[in-house]
């Protein structure tokens, strides 16, 4: 497949950057999210994780089964946070 | 920050939530289900067409219909549905979940947990993939059947599984032209009741090709398919050129199992299911007391055995809370399991019982301390 094309479409990474962040050591998904923000956007990886999952798989020759999604954390989605701190106008 | 407190807490409204919902508030359970949609439902209400299956499952029976009946079931036991709540997480420390209702943060403590967050659609990359047109199948269902809007009208569809079949009909019937159904495999993934009827409206099936690029300036304009080699690889030569304005995706669907993983779930990966899926017993407890999982987060299958995995969590979470003795709940399960049998056999349904009893055996090796996480694929 075509390196150029786009994998997570939140923050514009391509599957060339993909395999460049594998090939420079990732071998989860959460390596590859670090080295390239992939999974970070507004969707949080909703489109893409399982790409990445199947290029990690397909590059470093591991079993899908051991390729996890990236950790979970609070929270699932993304919020605002002047919804989780309040905001300036709710504490006059 | 408000504290809300409930019995048993539901976070979806789907077909698999609100099945247990009524399960558990007949019993006696106070019962909270928690949807981020403005209508309760979920995917029921998008499925104009008729259900398959056996009398009890409301064969023949339409998917809005059988939704309609579930929300007046729930409506009748006083099971409360909050809407427009987002479930953003699950502490795994006391399982206390966090909640955005409405704009405003709270917490929400309950004894017991059923995840019912149901699945989302795969998708596909390929050159073009990001130009407006292409969209997941689901979504231009969503288009047609809840807002009334056309996506476009000439539509080419990416997989003949059902949800590719169901929607490129549905597409038809909403006034646009199905121009061909792409399927990677030599043959068509659906129920053949669909494809006859896309069939016999003169649709062609492109089988063994794949799409291969998406072209246009500002929108999609035309779509380049090619045969697939034995690896899924377009071997050149063989592309073709279809004009078209839409591209729909329908390359299958993966649970939503973030709030599982949260909650610290042990997983199995079964490709058949979606891939990664929480161990689940028959009662459809997780690896994580007090929680329960039901309908497509455990295994992507259909709404008909959602209701019932939801039926079987509602009874269990109200069993294991003391509102039902334990002869009642066994009767009241193995009326539920038989009737999940009878939706997991045939060509298409014997797979997915045999999956699904793979998984429910990795819980009980995990119970003995002798469970590998593996990957199941036969």
């Amino acid at each position: 497949m075509n390196d150029d094309v786009l994998i997570c479409r939140c923050q514009e990474i391509t599957r060339g950057e993909i395999l460049e962040a594998i090939h420079d050591g990732a071998t989860t998904v959460d390596g590859v999210k670090r080295r390239t923000r992939a999974c970070m956007g507004l969707c949080q990886g909703k489109t893409c994780e399982r790409l990445i999952q199947g290029i990690i798989a397909e590059e470093t020759g591991k079993n899908r089964a051991e390729i996890q999604p990236q950790k979970t954390r609070m929270p699932v989605r993304p919020l605002k946070l002047s919804v989780l701190g309040g905001s300036r106008k709710d504490e006059v | 920050m408000k504290t809300l407190e409930t019995e048993v807490a539901i976070v979806g409204a789907g077909s698999a939530g609100l099945s247990a919902a009524c399960q558990a508030r007949n019993a006696g359970a106070k019962v909270l289900v928690i949807d981020e949609n403005s209508r309760p439902g979920g995917q029921l209400f998008k499925q104009i067409h008729k259900f398959f299956g056996s009398h009890e499952h409301q064969a023949g029976t339409r998917g809005y219909v059988i939704g309609q009946k579930l929300l007046k079931k729930t409506q009748d036991c006083g099971a409360d549905v909050m809407l427009n709540s987002l479930v953003y997480g699950i502490q795994p420390e006391d399982l206390t979940m966090g909640i955005i209702q409405n704009g405003k943060n709270c917490q929400l403590h309950a004894k017991k947990i059923i995840i019912a967050a149901g699945a989302k659609e795969n998708y596909l990359p390929f050159p073009g993939s990001t130009l407006p047109g292409v969209m997941g199948a689901g979504a231009a269902q969503t288009m047609i059947n809840v807002n009334r809007v056309l996506p476009g009208k000439k539509i080419v569809m990416m997989g003949s599984g059902n949800v590719g079949l169901i929607v490129s009909y549905q597409l038809m019937q909403a006034g646009a032209d199905v121009l061909g159904i792409v399927e990677g495999a030599p043959k068509i993934g659906g129920y053949g009741v669909h494809a006859g009827k896309i069939r016999r409206a003169g649709v062609p099936f492109y089988l063994g090709h794949t799409i291969k690029q998406v072209y246009g300036k500002d929108c999609v304009e035309a779509v380049e398919i090619a045969k697939v080699d034995e690896k899924f690889n377009s071997i050149e030569g063989t592309e073709m050129m279809i004009e078209a304005d839409t591209v729909c995706m329908a390359v299958g669907l993966n649970p939503m199992t973030e709030l599982a993983w949260m909650a610290g779930c042990q997983f199995d990966f079964i490709p058949a299911f979606g891939g990664h899926v929480p161990l689940h017993d028959w009662n459809m407890e997780t690896t994580i007391p007090g929680v329960y999982v039901a309908g497509d987060i455990t295994g992507v299958e259909e709404a008909s055995t959602a209701m019932e995995e939801g039926n079987l969590a509602g009874v269990a979470a109200a069993e294991a809370l003391g509102y039902l003795s334990e002869q009642d709940a066994a009767e009241k399960k193995a009326a539920i399991v038989e009737r999940l049998n009878t939706l997991r056999c045939g060509p298409f349904g014997e797979g997915r019982r045999k999956f699904k009893e793979h998984q429910i055996a990795d819980m009980e090796a995990l119970k003995r301390g002798e469970f590998v996480g593996r990957c199941i694929e036969k």
